[in-house]
């Protein structure tokens, strides 16, 4: 029998395998972050324990750094405590840091990809839930808690219980305007928040496919919104474009010998998954959630529904709390709902394509008023590369925020947060209670959904704008 | 990492499904270097409400937390399973864990139980209706006990093998991957010169 293209990473790193014991697996890449790491470093300092492959290891700053005024010192004294705690651990320990103020500082998985340090087959971890990003890549990645980040700074291994694979695949075209978020938003509606727990998902099919690498880490990214370990995409001509030529793919005859092996990462004809989900990609739609977990989602051209809505009690009473906590009324048309805030960023959309299409969007329009947008780029790289672009006075010509890079309001650790009751449409990927700040309430949407909401300042898509007079 | 066989504290009922770690600490607590001090940040934003079952005086010093599926999905913060540990809590029972949570717990020592919907229910129902009753949880028989006569609930949970001997034993998993060192470094020096590296020679 054939293998899943899973099943050929993991066998492919694993150092040990006993009967009773879960696998060893080697850990070819490790990036870690100011929140996750202090606890880990003081663990191997306690016991006297070196990082053993710092040679493996990368480390940012990006949960809780400032988007304003980076070149100043941090002004929150914890916050600025945590970053300088990253520094010194990083020095003392011999770990590649790209602070605050350096060209690749970033969202973490932003700053791997675009490095050309996120490749195929290989095995990511980091001390964040949004690793699975990387297996846009067709590597294995996913989210660890700082006990295991000090277990793969002290060994470069993780012990871990071979999961299950499922697929999910993705036939037909996503109809004009309907993005890779609308995509995973939809899935998770379907499947609820815990349907894929358990498993290592392959994202399959021609819809797949047909996603730039961009739009493939915003799929794979969201894997564990509905409960994944991991989600990955088998690497193709598309991935390998992304890759040639990033500073740190190989090059030369190492390139060809790395490339031969990546073609043999794909599927096998005959591998069997232990769960297999179809999806029509023409039945996808600009979509957004109404409630506080991610799979509380609703196309946008129709109705917060009601809590009477759901066949099971767990779900009836799921509803109720968020409609009361997302203080909206069922029936009422999702277009109806007014935003005070739209944040355009995160490791989920906050990437260079992610921003051009927010620009696209905005482009001769004005945010609207009592509505603010900040617009944050998802590494120092990203902003440059778009202020090249010109990007960023398309959004301030607009009234929007330019920011600096960083995770921002996606989990508003920094000082950009929603205040109680402000509303949000966010590109984030979470809208659990308080997440942009205690007593927010946040909307999943995509990056056009994001742009034109901010124009009319209700939830609303590209095609409810007013064309823009030529000019 | 302390030992962990059987324990009998009082027992929770969090009616809530889907209590993802941003419930259980917000990231505006998570900026401390330390594993200590998170109590204060746990379930925040409930916290200041007077009902919130951690807020009545029967429950306060709970340490077996009964809640509802799909706890602990979400953000891989281990200061999640900290600030449960920190307030005093040593189980947390449920029907589904959100997998990261999870992991973490075992490394931690806080123990996950997770049994039937239908055992959550029930314990809900009498720890609301006994306030500051006592949960049993055997991690050996593997059995979440509680209430007395009749209507005494008695359950068997779930739990890996692996994770089970590891708190049994309290074991320290760095450890045992430090003693298979011959294993990891015959691994590396096999690994394709074309895979990336962080850091370069020169």
């Amino acid at each position: 029998m054939g293998k899943t293209l899973a099943e050929k990473v993991w066998d492919e790193h694993v150092v040990r395998s006993v009967d009773g014991e879960p696998d060893l697996l080697f850990i070819d890449l490790h990036l870690i972050h100011e929140v996750t790491s202090p606890q880990a470093f003081d663990g191997l300092r306690l016991a006297g324990r070196p990082v053993r492959r710092p040679d493996l290891t990368l480390a940012t700053e990006d949960h809780n750094v400032p988007t304003v005024d980076w070149d100043k010192p941090i002004a929150d004294p914890v916050s600025r405590t945590q970053v300088e705690t990253l520094r010194t651990n990083c020095e003392e320990f011999g770990v590649r840091l790209h602070p605050l103020g350096d060209v690749e500082q970033g969202i973490v998985h932003v700053v791997g990809p675009q490095l050309g340090l996120t490749q195929p087959g290989m095995t990511i971890v980091c001390g964040d839930s949004h690793t699975a990003t990387h297996g846009a890549f067709g590597a294995i990645a996913f989210g660890i808690g700082t006990s295991e980040v000090e277990h793969v700074l002290a060994t470069q291994t993780l012990p871990q219980a071979r999961p299950r694979t499922m697929s999910v695949t993705v036939d037909g075209d996503l109809p004009e305007g309907v993005t890779a978020k609308d995509l995973i938003l939809y899935l998770i509606t379907q499947t609820g928040t815990g349907g894929g727990q358990g498993y290592i998902v392959e994202y399959r099919g021609d819809a797949i496919r047909a996603l730039s690498m961009e739009g493939r880490m915003t799929v794979c990214n969201m894997s564990i919104e509905w409960g994944a370990k991991a989600g990955m995409i088998a690497p193709d001509e598309t991935t390998f474009a992304y890759l040639e030529d990033r500073p740190e793919a190989p090059k030369g005859a190492e390139w060809d010998a790395a490339l031969e092996h990546w073609r043999s990462l794909a599927t096998d004809d005959d591998a069997v998954f232990d769960k297999e989900i179809a999806i029509d990609a023409a039945d996808v739609t600009p979509w957004v959630t109404w409630g506080t977990n991610p799979g509380q989602g609703a196309p946008l051209g129709g109705t917060i529904p009601a809590p009477g809505d759901f066949d099971e009690e767990i779900d009836r009473v799921a509803a109720e709390n968020a409609l009361r906590y997302m203080a909206l009324d069922a029936g009422t048309p999702l277009r109806d709902v007014h935003v005070d805030t739209v944040f355009v960023g995160s490791c989920t959309n906050g990437r260079l394509e992610d921003l051009r299409l927010a620009a696209e969007v905005i482009k001769g329009h004005k945010v609207a008023d009592g509505t603010r947008m900040l617009v944050v780029p998802g590494s120092a790289r990203v902003r440059l590369e778009a202020e090249a672009e010109g990007l960023d006075l398309v959004f301030k010509e607009a009234g929007a925020e330019w920011r600096g890079a960083g995770c921002s309001m996606c989990l508003g650790m920094n000082p950009d947060t929603l205040s109680p009751g402000e509303r949000s449409a966010s590109t984030s990927n979470r809208n659990f209670e308080g997440r942009q700040g205690k007593g927010g309430r946040t909307h999943l949407v995509s990056v056009p959904v994001a742009a034109a909401t901010a124009v009319r300042g209700t939830l609303s898509s590209p095609a409810d704008l007013r064309p823009v007079a030529a000019r | 990492m302390e030992k962990f066989t059987t324990h009998t504290g009082v027992g929770v009922p969090l009616r809530r499904s889907d209590v993802d770690t941003d419930q259980i600490i917000p990231a505006e607590y998570l900026k401390r270097v330390t594993r200590t001090g998170f109590e204060d940040g746990l379930f925040a934003a409930w916290r200041n409400d007077p009902s919130f079952v951690l807020n009545r005086p029967a429950y306060d010093a709970g340490t077996v937390l009964v809640a509802g599926p799909n706890f602990g999905t979400g953000s891989s913060r281990e200061h999640a399973v900290w600030a449960l540990q920190n307030y005093g809590f040593r189980v947390v029972i449920s029907p589904r864990f959100g997998d990261i949570f999870r992991g973490n717990s075992g490394k931690a020592g806080l123990l996950t139980a997770r049994v039937d919907d239908k055992v959550v229910l029930r314990l809900w129902e009498h720890l609301e209706a006994e306030p500051g009753a006592t949960v049993t949880v055997d991690l050996e028989a593997r059995t979440v006990r509680a209430g007395e006569g009749h209507d005494a609930i008695e359950d068997s949970f779930d739990i890996d093998d692996y994770t089970r001997w590891r708190l049994l034993e309290g074991l320290d998993d760095i450890g045992i991957t430090l003693s298979h060192d011959d294993d990891i470094a015959a691994f590396e020096s096999s690994r394709p010169s074309w895979k990336p590296a962080t850091l370069h020679a020169g």
